[in-house]
């Protein structure tokens, strides 16, 4: 095990990990004004109508493969009698539909981004880095999962190498030489996966994060009022706390 | 039962000469900003006439506002799952054609052209793409029926009567009866705006009832844009956060009336508290018939001068200093008491709390025309009868169609005039005249106090909040001083849609009245110009 499979599979993980979840953190307390989806659909309404749902509903599903394939042990399924071949199968037709809805999704977003005046005149620069990491990301992700199926090349199953690697990183007990088995798609698509996070706390994708649950819950009518405990809608700042 | 207390307003249609003095001073106040260029959190329609945005009023097609179904309220855009299946997309969300592309000019082309031999012009270029633009629609397009031919029969409240109308009436109709309608924020009791957004962001506040966007917590999902049926929230594109109307919070909380109120030439608007029952508001809404709304949303407000009313509002926490500003409340003597205020549209089922007193001048002109005495008592009523027409109109505005509250309204508009007349011609008042419309002469006479003198005193009775919490208040979300707001600070470190917001400071606005109603001159002071904190006394030097 080299010392570049150290800094990728182990100092990579956890900077990442801290990156995030400090940044994601200092965000929220710092800048919930700037918190938003800041939506582009009032410059335009055609296009948007069918990408934004396509790339929005696709990366969910692409986040339920990866929380399915990393994350649930592969003994698992296969006490639940699913066999490696089955799950494969299964594994790859829905990502690859998934993946592809998406790919198509933000490619369309990209167009529509580039091509209507309003809406490219509204990206920052912030948004087009952001664009960069976020489509290698999905590229890579996608070509991963043809390189595993075995449509190109030979097969791989990542369930007995890269998803062990993964979840021993969460459970501190990081095991990088199993990653560093994986063929190299693996790892590429790993690395691009693991600076879309660095970079997430500090782009506008933070609104992932504000998917709006408690929605189904509440009543529909909000009333705040200003007790004598509970000043204001948010907490008091510096200088400003209550005495007593 | 809990008794809340609502800030509320009444606006006289019968004064509105549509000048666009309320527009232009909340627009300068609140919105001459990046990002809500396009937004008028006050606006004034003509009537008949698309409306802004256009064909808001047209719910088959914008879905805003509440519906029954099987005798439950409901959003008309659907229920809770279905719009968070929308928020990627949200597919009745107008889009900026819908309002208008603002633009600017280039101007700086009149002075840095070289000299030649054509003079320069000042080319439009738009405010969102930054390219030369070709003008073709913005707010008030149709301003006094400019377009009339083509635009006024797409109005939708035309095309629900369009049945009853025939073609020849409807063009002297056009002709005869054109209006102006200022719109703000209804602050509704049922806000279908608060009950769209996903964040619940959107609230209303428990002690006056006014409908705020809280800053902080909007993650601009824009289902408030498509839920309210008004269409009085705005999608700020630069700062993608939700906007609206915030009845001038600052200046209501120190007893001033709302900038639109304030500079109002007409001095048509009306301030003052409701007292309603909370609990009562969703089974009011839930009213079966929709001309059943407007009475169910009468019983709504609770008369101040009762002493089990009072008993209660203090025990729900309402200060005895609110208590007697709302017996005192012009808006609850024009809406309940004298029955000539009207809240727009009540079909929409979202209780608005912004009410008209409709037009009776249209009618007035009509009958001068055909050479009669257009101030009898009695030709009024017979005209109020005959031209059923522009009933109609006001009836799908105000009533959801039905005629008898506004010809009610106007009548007893119609009967103030007349008896009036002979008050202030030195004739024998006719008693019979207030009579005819089930008011005394003492009552009658008020209401020409209160509509016709319209002192200030009058018009705004605004209870302040209280000093104890004066602090509290000043930590409320909404504060629009961060870049792209009023206060135009420096942007965050995420460019313009970033930053901590920096709030409105109250004691600004308890200084700002002392200056504005002190009865010397007070000196120039360097404070910025703008009309919020415009002391009313001399210019300011910047």
């Amino acid at each position: 095990m080299s010392a570049s499979d150290i800094l990728l599979w182990v100092a990579l993980p956890y900077l990442t990990i801290a990156v995030f979840v400090t940044g994601m953190f200092w965000r929220y307390k710092y800048d919930k004004f700037g918190w938003t989806t800041r939506s582009s659909q009032l410059y335009e309404r055609k296009v948007i109508r069918i990408a934004s749902p396509l790339f929005h509903l696709g990366i969910l599903a692409v986040l339920g493969g990866h929380v399915m394939g990393l994350l649930i042990p592969e003994n698992w399924t296969h006490a639940a009698g699913l066999s490696e071949d089955a799950y494969h199968l299964m594994a790859v037709g829905l990502g690859a539909v998934a993946g592809a809805c998406t790919l198509f999704g933000i490619s369309l977003l990209i167009y529509r981004r580039r091509t209507n005046g309003a809406v490219f005149a509204a990206t920052t620069r912030n948004d087009k880095a952001m664009y960069v990491f976020l489509v290698a990301a999905i590229c890579l992700g996608l070509l991963t999962t043809l390189v595993g199926s075995g449509i190109v090349g030979e097969g791989y199953n990542y369930r007995e190498t890269v998803s062990p690697w993964f979840r021993s990183i969460f459970l501190m007990d990081p095991k990088p030489e199993l990653m560093a088995q994986a063929p190299a798609s693996f790892h590429i698509h790993a690395v691009a996966g693991m600076l879309l996070f660095l970079i997430w706390p500090f782009t506008r994708l933070v609104h992932a994060f504000s998917a709006p649950v408690q929605y189904l819950f509440r009543p529909y009518v909000v009333y705040r009022e200003r007790g004598p405990h509970d000043p204001g809608s948010r907490t008091a700042r510096r200088g400003w706390e209550r005495v007593g | 039962m809990k008794i809340m207390a609502q800030m509320g307003m009444v606006m006289n249609l019968d004064k509105c000469i549509g000048c666009h003095t309320c527009s232009v001073t909340c627009k300068q106040a609140w919105t001459n900003r990046t990002g809500v260029e396009y937004a008028w959190f006050n606006n004034v329609e003509t009537r008949p006439g698309q409306g802004y945005p256009r064909t808001y009023q047209d719910q088959g097609k914008w879905k805003g506002g509440w519906e029954l179904k099987r005798g439950k309220l409901r959003l008309r855009s659907g229920g809770r799952i279905k719009r968070l299946l929308h928020i990627f997309s949200n597919p009745k969300l107008p889009t900026l054609q819908d309002y208008y592309e603002p633009w600017t000019y280039e101007y700086d082309m009149l002075i840095s052209t070289p000299l030649g031999e054509h003079t320069p012009v000042a080319r439009p270029k738009s405010l969102i793409t930054g390219k030369p633009m070709k003008i073709e629609w913005s707010a008030n397009w149709d301003d006094d029926l400019a377009g009339g031919p083509e635009l006024a029969p797409s109005d939708p409240v035309l095309v629900k009567i369009r049945d009853q109308v025939t073609d020849r009436v409807k063009m002297e109709f056009e002709q005869a009866f054109m209006f102006y309608l200022p719109r703000i924020c209804e602050h509704c009791l049922n806000p279908a705006c608060v009950a769209a957004c996903p964040s619940g962001a959107m609230y209303k506040r428990a002690e006056d009832g006014i409908v705020l966007v809280d800053q902080d917590a909007c993650r601009g999902w824009r289902m408030c844009v498509s839920g309210c049926p008004y269409k009085k929230v705005y999608f700020n594109h630069n700062t993608g956060k939700a906007e609206k109307c915030t009845l001038c919070y600052p200046r209501l909380e120190v007893g001033l009336p709302t900038v639109c109120s304030e500079t109002c030439v007409g001095r048509l608007r009306y301030l003052g508290l409701f007292l309603y029952d909370a609990d009562a508001v969703t089974a009011a809404a839930e009213t079966e018939d929709e001309h059943g709304l407007l009475q169910a949303q009468l019983d709504l407000l609770l008369d101040p001068n009762d002493p089990n009313v009072q008993l209660q509002a203090l025990r729900d926490g309402i200060p005895q200093d609110w208590l007697d500003a709302a017996k005192e409340s012009p808006v609850y003597k024009l809406a309940k008491e004298y029955k000539v205020a009207l809240p727009l549209h009540p079909e929409y089922r979202t209780m608005p709390m912004v009410w008209y007193i409709p037009p009776l001048s249209p009618v007035v002109d009509a009958l001068r025309e055909t050479g009669n005495d257009a101030e009898d008592a009695g030709n009024l009523f017979g005209a109020l009868e005959s031209l059923r027409i522009p009933i109609e109109y006001l009836a799908e505005l105000f009533t959801a169609g039905d005629t008898a509250p506004v010809s009610q309204s106007l009548k007893t508009l119609a009967a103030m005039r007349s008896y009036m007349r002979d008050v202030n011609l030195g004739r024998d008042p006719k008693p019979e005249i207030p009579a005819a419309v089930g008011m005394s002469e003492e009552s009658i006479y008020n209401l020409y106090r209160l509509l016709a003198i319209a002192k200030y005193e009058d018009r705004y009775v605004i209870p302040k909040a209280h000093a104890e919490t004066a602090r509290d208040l000043e930590e409320l979300a909404c504060s629009l001083d961060v870049s792209g707001g009023p206060g135009q600070y420096q942007p965050g470190p995420f460019g313009g849609a970033s930053g901590r917001p920096v709030p409105v400071a109250v004691e600004t606005f308890h200084a700002l009245k002392v200056r504005q109603t002190t009865e010397v001159l007070i000196p120039l002071d360097a404070v910025r110009m703008n009309l919020q904190n415009w002391h009313g006394q001399g210019a300011t030097d910047e």
